[in-house]
């Protein structure tokens, strides 16, 4: 049934508006400690990458790709953990199978991105966000509050990314899978919602639904920003040439 | 553009009014159906600039909206006619839900009418009895029971077609300032339909499986929902995105990797759907 997509070339446009050096945002939570920690560079499968230089998610529909892939990888981090914490293992069994399908949908989400990418750049793995590292001390893998609090944090997150990044997309084939992605991650988050919050009417509630019956948006600085202060992502990444508008 | 001239029928008297019949208004939809086909945006023209698609899709977006509206005036009319019917227990979970849902759907309503303009298209008649196949606000006494069960099978499918409905116009608003909102709408529809299919695996007590949860399983309409709703599922069995096949990618089997992606509805499908409860 699914066609194969038009051959998409993602090496990054000549061109592009880089009017600023100056890097909007970057985030990695610890910055400042041991310099060993923080870099991309454990991946093993390249030996290219410069351990000085921090990627960039790079411009154009590749920068949103990435910053999406970056989306899934802690995503996928996230409910991996869970699967390990005594939380999950005695939830109830409601519980049990919502967590379980999340964590499978969001690695199958992430090895898309990774395969997709790769792909889309003729598996010039300098362009690939490389594999981050996770810090997750924050969270009580074995305390239900503190596990679904996060999880509804994150779904929410995700829903607001893809609906802030679809109008920066130039290609149709890419919005349209993304938009495959953000239903399955609203999906999720009501879901989450509706077990953590005691209210009926969570699932959409009025602190995330506008008047106009709109789910939240919000563009990659506002999110990475908020990511950034979660302490989640160890490795340092850049977002200095993603669109903007 | 053919589309809008198809969107326009949806108003259209003459061709409406005769649609007495179940059987009726499908072939007709199914008529319109094919028309709407021959008019698809080629997409493939829509990728070489930004310029491009927002000049040559402007109409393609008339008509990705007119169709939403439509879809929307069905969901709005649906949930406020369901909490009058009192089917819905009062003060029940399930009447919560429906509120908060019908608050939304109206306001979608509202909000593309304002978006179109002069370009709104009316509301047509619904009979959301489907020629007398369902009863789901027992006004033909079918029964508190059957109706709430017919109630909570029909908002899942007016959902999960929301969902996939708008995500087969998305490229046509690409380029548009409708892109971001009408995303914005998909997702709450799609929060909607979660919590829906959730609602019905607990009031239906179904045990809870891949099919009572709230994504889509490969093309499974799930425990209890009616044969006739089957084309809301056709087309989510699908495991490769964007050329990768993520069953062999993954490693993961093919129900949990279909229920990982939402796939889009065409037009014409969506058109049809809705048209089984479109009276006139």
């Amino acid at each position: 049934m699914e066609t194969t997509p038009a051959k998409v070339n993602l090496q990054e446009a000549k061109n592009e508006n880089t009017n600023s050096r100056r890097q909007f945002l970057k985030i990695g939570g610890l910055a400042v400690v041991g310099t060993s920690l923080l870099l991309s560079c454990n991946n093993d499968d390249d030996g290219f990458t410069d351990p000085d230089e921090i990627f960039d998610l790079g411009s154009g529909d590749l920068g949103i790709l990435n910053y999406a892939y970056a989306l899934e990888q802690l995503e996928a981090a996230f409910y991996t953990r869970v699967m390990d914490g005594s939380y999950w293992m005695n939830a109830s069994a409601e519980e049990k199978l919502v967590l379980e399908d999340l964590y499978k949908h969001e690695v199958i989400h992430r090895e898309f991105f990774k395969a997709a990418i790769t792909a889309a750049v003729n598996g010039d793995t300098n362009k690939v966000l490389p594999e981050l590292e996770f810090d997750f001390t924050s969270v009580d893998f074995n305390n239900r509050d503190s596990v679904l609090a996060t999880a509804r944090v994150l779904e929410d997150t995700g829903v607001a990314a893809y609906n802030g990044a679809g109008t920066f997309l130039q290609t149709p084939d890419y919005l349209v899978i993304a938009g495959k992605i953000v239903s399955v991650e609203a999906r999720h988050a009501a879901a989450i919602r509706s077990l953590y919050m005691d209210d009926a009417k969570a699932f959409a509630g009025d602190d995330i639904i506008d008047v106009n019956g709109l789910d939240l948006a919000k563009p990659p600085s506002e999110i990475l920003d908020a990511v950034g202060q979660t302490g989640f992502i160890k490795t340092e990444f850049t977002a200095n040439r993603l669109p903007k508008e | 553009m053919e589309i809008i001239k198809f969107l326009e029928a949806f108003t259209s008297e003459n061709l409406l009014a005769k649609t007495s019949s179940r059987r009726e208004a499908f072939s007709t939809f199914g008529v319109l159906g094919k028309k709407a086909a021959m008019a698809a945006i080629p997409f493939g023209l829509a990728t070489s600039s930004s310029k491009t698609f927002a000049f040559q899709d402007q109409n393609a977006a008339i008509g990705a909206l007119q169709l939403a509206l439509t879809l929307e005036y069905l969901e709005a009319e649906f949930y406020l006619k369901a909490l009058d019917s009192g089917v819905l227990p009062g003060g029940s979970r399930a009447e919560a839900i429906y509120e908060q849902i019908s608050k939304h759907e109206s306001a979608h309503v509202d909000f593309l009418i304002a978006g179109l303009g002069d370009e709104a298209v009316e509301s047509p008649t619904f009979d959301f009895t489907s020629g007398g196949m369902f009863d789901p606000f027992n006004e033909n006494g079918t029964g508190q029971e059957v109706a709430y069960a017919q109630l909570l099978a029909l908002a899942q499918a007016f959902e999960d077609t929301g969902v996939r409905a708008y995500k087969g116009q998305a490229a046509n608003l690409m380029g548009t300032a409708f892109l971001t909102p009408a995303l914005q709408i998909h997702s709450v529809e799609a929060r909607h339909a979660s919590e829906i299919r959730r609602l019905r695996a607990r009031i239906m007590e179904t045990d809870l499986d891949q099919d009572a949860l709230g994504w889509i399983t490969l093309n499974n309409r799930g425990p209890g929902m009616p044969e006739a709703t089957q084309d809301v599922y056709d087309g989510e069995e699908n495991v490769s995105q964007g050329g990768v096949n993520l069953v062999t990618a993954t490693g993961f089997d093919d129900v949990a990797v279909s229920q990982s992606y939402d796939e889009p509805m065409s037009g014409n499908t969506a058109s049809a759907i809705a048209g089984l409860f479109i009276a006139s």
